[in-house]
């Protein structure tokens, strides 16, 4: 297939549409709009639904009931209107409806900026809503990527029954790239098994609930779950390993900070410093296992993010403390430079050997 | 080898349309490339930029710091990135608008009246054209062949009349090498 240039946030769209996504719902604001405005012009012609919603809250519930009835959904917004959607994905890991959610993130806390931030990872990653569960957290670098992500993150939702996020950001939206896209997808999985679907009067009702008023039986339902993630913490973790295998310093980063921080690595090797770029593909789960072969030979880590250090716990936690781990990142909507980040390595290791 | 560019004016000059073409010709041509525009309230009456990335290899950072080509299109984007640009590079203006003088000597500036032979030569609001045209002149970054099939990629086909109007633009820009 021919390539096209487009914008991360119409080629999300496309992708999604190309997934069997029959639902989109959600409610406009910057810097995703390019997404909305895409499934309003090519939704109704692709067979399915496009609906602004009237806030963010009811776009979420409207994926719950969409999901509940068997077929793929979605919505999107950035940061602030992220927040709002925290009490429909808790609803909807409580009910296990699959559904992708995409956070373009932007500068926060409150209204915060309208320009690219990461500031979002705890929420995506530890407390997206209240609860005792997880969501799967994609985290994709490039145009490109993020077309993959999508049909991806439909069939892992769709596998675990599980809602996932796209966790991108304003800059990954906003760009142009280079782009193909897969055929469409023309058989999706059968959910006859647990979807409320209408059935005649054939079979018993399919019940689509978060509320368990029996504490015991809202503890197994919850054990269950976590057995559930547990596979998919053993199985669905992924990551890029770039130059880590004599690297010295291992960078960690994700996202559109990944490419900048990519930037810096290769600037870095051509000074004759052995640094590494470690690029989690998936937050939740964490790609631990991933971190540890990549800093096997390094003796410390620098962890860069468009935040003021929210991803820095969990490269912590994986690697044990056994490595010192520093952080430099900007924050607010400012997006860090390659020259700062390499920087940042020249002073951390002395400069070349 | 990677090509850093930023095209930078008022919103509604055709910064970010000249950065497609210039993004479609890269693809055409078979490169790596990234396009990314400012965004937000600075669009509305203030400036607009985009930057370009063209390279042999993947792109890492799309943010572009120190640009090798500069288009600035009016006084605030020059003043913004002239001190910005990669000590050799190359600065175009439109000097119907921008009056700012340069006092680098370590770029070449190239300064045409772009809105003023747009307008003369019938081609109103090409002035955008006019300039990507005198950069390609300078540079020989693309063909007019490559040129000509990008212009057909980034015009939709209901309004294909413009293809011919932005293609004469360009010429117009290159022939005031």
């Amino acid at each position: 297939m021919e390539k096209s240039l487009m914008k991360g946030n119409e080629a999300l769209a496309e992708a999604a549409i190309r997934a069997g996504c029959k639902c989109f719902f959600g409610y406009p604001i910057t810097p995703q709009t390019e997404l909305s405005a895409y499934m309003a012009k090519r939704m109704e012609k692709a067979g399915g639904v496009f609906l602004q919603a009237e806030s963010e809250i009811a776009a979420i519930n409207m994926v719950l009931g969409a999901a509940s009835t068997g077929v793929r959904a979605m919505t999107s917004s950035s940061s602030p209107g992220v927040s709002l959607k925290a009490e429909g994905i808790s609803y909807m890991a409580g009910s296990d409806l699959p559904g992708l959610i995409i956070n373009v993130q932007r500068g926060g806390p409150g209204l915060g900026s309208i320009q690219p931030a990461q500031s979002d990872y705890y929420q995506a990653t530890h407390a997206m809503g209240h609860g005792d569960f997880h969501i799967l957290v994609f985290a994709p670098c490039s145009v490109q990527e993020m077309v993959d992500t999508v049909m991806l993150a439909f069939d892992k939702a769709d596998q675990y029954r599980i809602p996932a996020m796209i966790l991108a950001d304003g800059l990954l939206g906003q760009m142009m790239e280079p782009v193909t896209f897969p055929e469409p997808r023309t058989t999706l999985p059968d959910k006859s098994d647990w979807a409320a679907c209408g059935h005649g009067n054939q079979r018993e009702h399919h019940i689509i609930n978060s509320l368990f008023l029996d504490a015991p039986l809202l503890e197994q339902k919850v054990q269950e779950r976590f057995q559930r993630y547990a596979i998919i913490e053993a199985n669905e973790t992924d990551a890029e390993l770039y130059q880590c295998e004599d690297a010295e310093i291992v960078v960690t980063a994700y996202g559109a900070s990944a490419r900048v921080a990519k930037s810096a690595v290769t600037a870095a090797r051509q000074k004759g410093i052995k640094a590494g770029l470690f690029r989690p593909k998936t937050l939740w789960p964490f790609p631990k296992k991933e971190l540890c072969e990549a800093t096997k030979h390094a003796s410390q880590i620098l962890d860069v993010e468009m935040s003021m250090g929210q991803m820095i716990d969990d490269v912590r936690l994986a690697t044990s403390c056994r490595l010192p781990v520093t952080f430099f990142g900007r924050t607010g909507g400012v997006i860090p430079t390659p020259a700062e980040v390499l920087t940042e390595i020249e002073k951390l290791t002395g400069g070349a050997a | 080898m990677t090509t850093e560019i930023i095209l930078a004016g008022f919103g509604g000059q055709g910064i970010l349309f000249a950065g497609k073409v210039l993004a479609y010709c890269a693809l055409i041509d078979g490169k790596e490339i990234s396009w990314l525009p400012s965004y937000g309230p600075e669009m509305r009456g203030g400036t607009a930029n985009c930057a370009v990335c063209i390279s042999d290899e993947p792109i890492g950072s799309p943010v572009v710091s120190n640009p090798d080509y500069l288009i600035a299109m009016n006084g605030p984007s020059y003043k913004k990135f002239i001190d910005a640009v990669k000590p050799g590079g190359l600065v175009l203006l439109d000097n119907s608008i921008v009056d700012e003088v340069c006092d680098r000597k370590d770029v070449t500036e190239v300064s045409i009246p772009a809105t003023d032979l747009a307008t003369d030569a019938g081609l109103n609001g090409a002035a955008n054209m006019v300039l990507l045209g005198r950069m390609l002149a300078e540079t020989n970054l693309f063909s007019m062949d490559t040129v000509q099939k990008a212009m057909e990629k980034c015009i939709p086909p209901k309004r294909a009349h413009l293809i011919k109007a932005n293609l004469k633009a360009i010429e117009l820009g290159m022939a005031q090498k």
